[in-house]
Formats: structure tokens, C-alpha cells, sequence
């Protein structure tokens, strides 16, 4: 493995992550991040000289919508998937 | 500033402006956008972040971003897209906000402002389209918060200016420009207190003739004009105080509380802010054509000042009147179309400048609430040329037709407010006034002038307000 993921990274990218990891889950953290840094630089080896950066996988563009209503109306679909609710709203923990 | 410092400072102001556009519907969804629904009823897979979902962006927001850009000298990006920005909060309910880091849709503009120092360009770095999030409510009985996803995915453009700016003064003449601008343009009604127009305050200071900026703080929770003063002129003294004192300035968000007149720091810079920005996959390129942005440009309005200058040719009334109408396209509108109706420059004037402003004052509305169409302003006038109602009436009706548009010319015949012509009734009135008050009569006749007003009120107090006062004094003189 070339890529060697370090303690202080995989500590920053839990926290981003809002992940707490045990120091067994960091190890295999570090291990399967440092194997998927090492399988992006195998794309490096190509050779992309003259060839355009692309900002989109399909040869699309402008797809639009025009501004009309067409969904909403009622919250029930909506707060289905709500764990807890109250007064048509979703329950979190108190959040400022 | 009452304050003196040891050194000469100069405060550094660029900003941050968010504004919900007016869209009908949300930027990648057809939910809604109206304002006070109940609770996550303008709401769908997409704008709550369902896994699966497709986001379609909404022409319309296009639009509206590339006339603010055009409207504020920008250029516009003829190959844009969007971007993730990743977060967790719950007001967020996809995990990530989907902006434009890389390629927003306006870059490098400028407007003209003008405070008592003069003019000033202020730049434009850029515009980028990107969506709101959701609305959390504090339950402190419950120890809770509850989510309203009414507002996620309402389609905002934020204006990323230089930091062009030095006071407090030049920032508001730089909103007012802003929002005047973008009001002209109906892609926005951008009103501070309602949060259809936030500003963001980072503020520096640095020594005069100094040429590296001072770190600097951003500010947020600004609501309204005397907010962000307040705000400006309390974070200036706050940074030099730190600095006379010899500390440093900590690069923070600081929220500022309007009650208690002061701010406090949301979050430094050591906390995680790292939005780890990427393309967003789900959404395609949009590519801006030269006959795209020459049809935007086209359906531009007449902004302010050209009205301005354009109403002062042709039509006579004071420059000040022609200030007030003007500061509102729904206002300059509507005094341009009853004058279109009426040809009676003047009067339509001085229906908006005086009653108008006084209801809206009276009921704390803005122009833009204004409801009473052309027509019926225009009927009112007419009403009052052919001195078929009188002034007074004609106020009463005007606060009627002010609070529900009523046509006037009907309003007052169904009320019987019509001033009466017949001169025998008339006369009859008067002859009983004047039987029931002897003691004026005397008055008068003895040349006590005063008698004869308090005789041309009770007259029209017995004809309850709808005699013409001229035809009253005329009568009440011959018989008398």
C-alpha cells in the first residue's frame, strides 16, 4: 500500500463525519481509505494530456424544469419516515 | 466616533448577500415556495433529502441569477454547474447543500452607490445559485427541536462582493442599490426583516496606509438596516480595542444579537469547517448561450434612475415626489399606469404621497403590499374632478379602496355618498340650520366672520358630509 493514512487523518475525518470510531474501526478505516487513494492514483498513470476536464460522466446539459407547482400539498408522506414527530414537524435532538 | 484611538484605522466591509428568489417553485423541485404553509406540507422527496432522488433545476432561477448579473455588470459563465457542499445539520436533510463553488453563474461585476462622500464602485467576485435549507424550531419545554422543511430547496442567489466597502454608510447605500436593483427586477422583494434578503458582514480593520488586510470576522444574524450598523460600528471598535491592546483578531463567525446589542462567536475557524466541496453528479452542465443572455438582457426593465430622470422631463412634479415613487417598482408602476388612465400626473401624485404613505405607514406595510389597482385610483380621481364626492369623501373611500380594492364609483353609490347637487334640498338644509341657530346668524350678521364656518359645518354635518362646502358657503352667504 503506498498511500499510509495517519492517526491525526482518520481522527479529522471522523470528526467531519460526525463517526466515533473505535481504535480497531480506525485501523481498518486507515487501511480500506489508504487502498482507495491507491486505486485513484492507478488513474493517474493514463496519460490525459489534450484531453478536455469534464464537469459531467453524460454529454448532456441544460435540463430544466419549468416553474410550476406540481408536488407538495400535504406533510403526511413527508413525516412518515419521521422517528418522532410533533405539530406536523420532525422531533431532533435541541440543536442551536 | 466619540472614541480616540492611539493610531488612525480603517475599517475593510465586503459582504455576503443572500435573496430567495421569486420563484413560484423550489430550485430542483415543484414543490412550493409560498410563504406560511403549515409544517413540511410544501415538501417532497427531493427537497427532504430521500435517498434516489433526482434534483431538475428549475429554468426560472437561471434566469432570475443571470438578470441580477447582467443588471449588476457581471460576467456571466457560459458553462456553470453545481456542487455539493457537505454538512451536517439538521435543518439539512440530504447532508449536503447543493451551491456552486467552481463555476458560479456571475463573476467579476460592480454597481454605483452614492453616500454623502460621493460616488463609489463597489465590486462584484460573484453570484452563485444554491438552495435553503429547512427551518428548526427551539421547543425549550421539550428540550427539543422540530424541522420544518417548507423552506429546503427555496431557490437563493448569494452576492459575493469585494471588500470594497469602508463604513457603515457605504454598506447600506450598497444593499439599497442591491435590493432596488433586484426589486426592479421582480426576482426578488428582498425584505431584510422577513429573510428574503440576508447580509453577511466581514469586517477587518487595518492602520491607514497599511497595504495587508486585517483578519477578519463575519457576522451574521443582521436583520434589519439599523442592525447592521449597529453591528458594523460595535465589531470596528471591538477589532482595534484588540488590537491597541496588543492582542490579535481571531478569524470567527460571530452572531450578533439585536436586544442586547452585541456579538458573539458562533464558531472559530479551529473548528471543522472543511465542506469537502465536490461536483454535484446528479446534475447536469448548464451551458449559456450569447442569444440566452441577449434575450435576458433585453427583457431588463427601466431601472431607477433612468425613471427617475425620465419622470422629471415629462412629467411636473417635485423631484422629492419622484423619489418616493420611484424607490419601489410596484409604486412606479402603478403611478405610470393611473397616469396612463387619468393623464393627471399631479393628482395620482398626491394620492401615493400623501394618503398611500400615510396607511402604509399607519399599518406598517411596504409598497410592494400595496393592493388598489390603477383603475380604481384612476375612478377616485374622476370621482372627485366631476365633484360628484367631495375631498373628504373622497379620503374615506380611498382608505376602503386602499384596504380592499373596491371600485370607488360603486363603493360610492351603494353608499349613498354621492355629494348632493340638489340645490332646493340643499337650501332647505340651510334654512333649518340657520332656524336652529340663531345666535350665529346674529354673529355673522354682526361681522363676526368665524360664525359663518361653524354654519357651514353644521350643514354639513345634516347632510352627513356629502354637500359640495363651496355650494354650501355660496347658499349660506345669500341667505344670510
Amino acid at each position: 500500500m503506498a498511500n499510509i493514512i495517519s492517526d491525526e487523518t482518520i481522527e479529522y475525518v471522523g470528526i467531519l463525519a460526525k463517526l466515533a470510531l473505535s481504535d480497531e474501526e480506525k485501523e481498518q478505516a486507515k487501511k480500506d481509505m489508504g487502498r482507495m487513494l491507491d486505486y485513484i492514483d492507478k488513474l493517474g498513470e493514463l496519460d490525459t494530456t489534450g484531453i478536455e476536464p469534464m464537469s459531467h460522466v453524460f454529454p448532456v446539459q441544460n435540463i430544466f424544469r419549468e416553474d410550476v407547482v406540481t408536488n407538495g400539498g400535504e406533510s403526511r408522506e413527508t413525516l412518515e419516515n419521521a422517528p418522532e414527530q410533533k405539530d406536523n414537524m420532525f422531533i431532533v435532538p435541541i440543536t442551536i | 466616533m466619540s472614541v480616540q484611538y492611539a493610531k488612525q484605522y480603517e475599517t475593510v466591509i465586503g459582504l455576503e448577500v443572500h435573496v430567495e428568489l421569486a420563484t413560484k417553485t423550489k430550485i430542483f423541485c415543484g414543490c412550493s415556495t409560498e410563504f406560511g404553509g403549515a409544517p413540511n406540507t410544501h415538501t417532497c422527496p427531493v427537497c427532504t433529502g430521500m435517498p434516489g432522488t433526482l434534483p431538475v433545476l428549475n429554468k426560472q432561477v437561471v434566469e432570475y441569477a443571470m438578470a441580477v448579473g447582467l443588471a449588476t455588470n457581471c460576467e456571466i459563465t457560459r458553462l456553470c454547474k453545481f456542487d455539493r457542499k457537505n454538512y451536517f445539520y439538521p435543518d439539512n436533510p440530504q447532508n449536503y447543500q447543493i451551491s456552486q463553488l467552481y463555476l458560479p453563474i456571475c463573476r467579476n461585476g460592480h454597481v454605483e452607490i452614492e453616500t454623502a462622500d460621493g460616488k463609489k464602485s463597489v465590486g462584484i467576485h460573484e453570484i452563485h445559485m444554491e438552495e435553503d435549507a429547512g427551518k428548526l424550531l427551539h421547543d425549550e419545554w421539550e428540550d427539543c427541536s422540530l424541522v420544518d422543511y417548507n423552506r429546503s430547496g427555496v431557490p437563493l442567489i448569494e452576492i459575493v462582493s469585494e471588500p470594497d466597502m469602508r463604513s457603515a454608510e457605504e454598506v447600506i447605500a450598497y444593499l439599497e442599490k442591491l435590493r432596488m436593483t433586484i426589486q426592479y427586477l421582480g426576482a426578488s422583494d428582498c425584505k431584510l426583516n422577513e429573510g428574503s434578503m440576508r447580509a453577511d458582514v466581514n469586517l477587518s480593520v487595518r492602520e491607514v496606509g497599511a497595504e495587508r488586510f486585517g483578519t477578519r470576522t463575519e457576522m451574521k444574524n443582521l436583520n434589519s438596516f439599523r442592525a447592521i450598523t449597529h453591528a458594523i460600528e460595535h465589531e470596528r471598535e471591538r477589532q482595534i480595542e484588540l488590537l491597541e491592546a496588543g492582542q490579535q483578531v481571531i478569524q470567527e463567525t460571530r452572531r450578533w444579537d439585536d436586544h442586547k446589542e452585541y456579538s458573539y462567536a458562533m464558531r472559530s475557524k479551529e473548528d471543522a469547517q472543511d465542506y469537502r466541496y465536490f461536483p454535484d453528479p446528479d446534475l447536469v452542465p448548464v451551458y449559456i448561450s450569447d442569444a440566452w443572455i441577449a434575450a435576458i438582457r433585453d427583457g431588463l426593465p427601466e431601472f431607477r434612475e433612468e425613471k427617475m430622470a425620465r419622470y422629471k422631463e415629462v412629467f411636473d412634479i417635485p423631484e422629492y415626489d419622484i423619489g418616493i415613487i420611484t424607490d419601489t417598482k410596484h409604486m412606479a408602476d402603478l403611478f405610470e399606469e393611473t397616469v396612463a388612465i387619468c393623464n393627471q400626473p399631479k393628482k395620482v401624485s398626491n394620492w401615493l404621497m400623501g394618503e398611500t404613505l400615510r396607511l402604509l405607514k399607519e399599518n406598517a406595510m411596504d409598497a410592494q403590499d400595496i393592493r388598489f389597482s390603477p383603475g380604481n385610483l384612476a375612478k377616485l380621481i374622476a370621482l372627485v374632478d366631476g365633484k360628484e364626492i367631495n375631498s373628504s369623501v373622497a379620503k374615506e373611500v380611498f382608505e376602503v379602496m386602499f384596504e380592499k380594492d373596491v371600485n370607488p364609483k360603486q363603493y360610492v353609490e351603494e353608499h349613498g355618498l354621492g355629494t348632493v347637487n340638489d340645490e332646493t334640498a340643499l337650501r332647505t338644509t340651510i334654512e333649518e340650520v340657520l332656524a336652529a341657530n340663531p345666535q350665529s346668524v346674529e354673529d355673522y350678521r354682526g361681522g363676526k366672520e368665524r360664525a359663518l364656518g361653524f354654519l357651514v359645518g353644521q350643514t354639513m354635518k345634516a347632510m352627513k358630509g356629502k354637500a359640495d362646502p363651496a355650494v354650501v358657503n355660496r347658499i349660506l352667504k345669500e341667505l344670510l
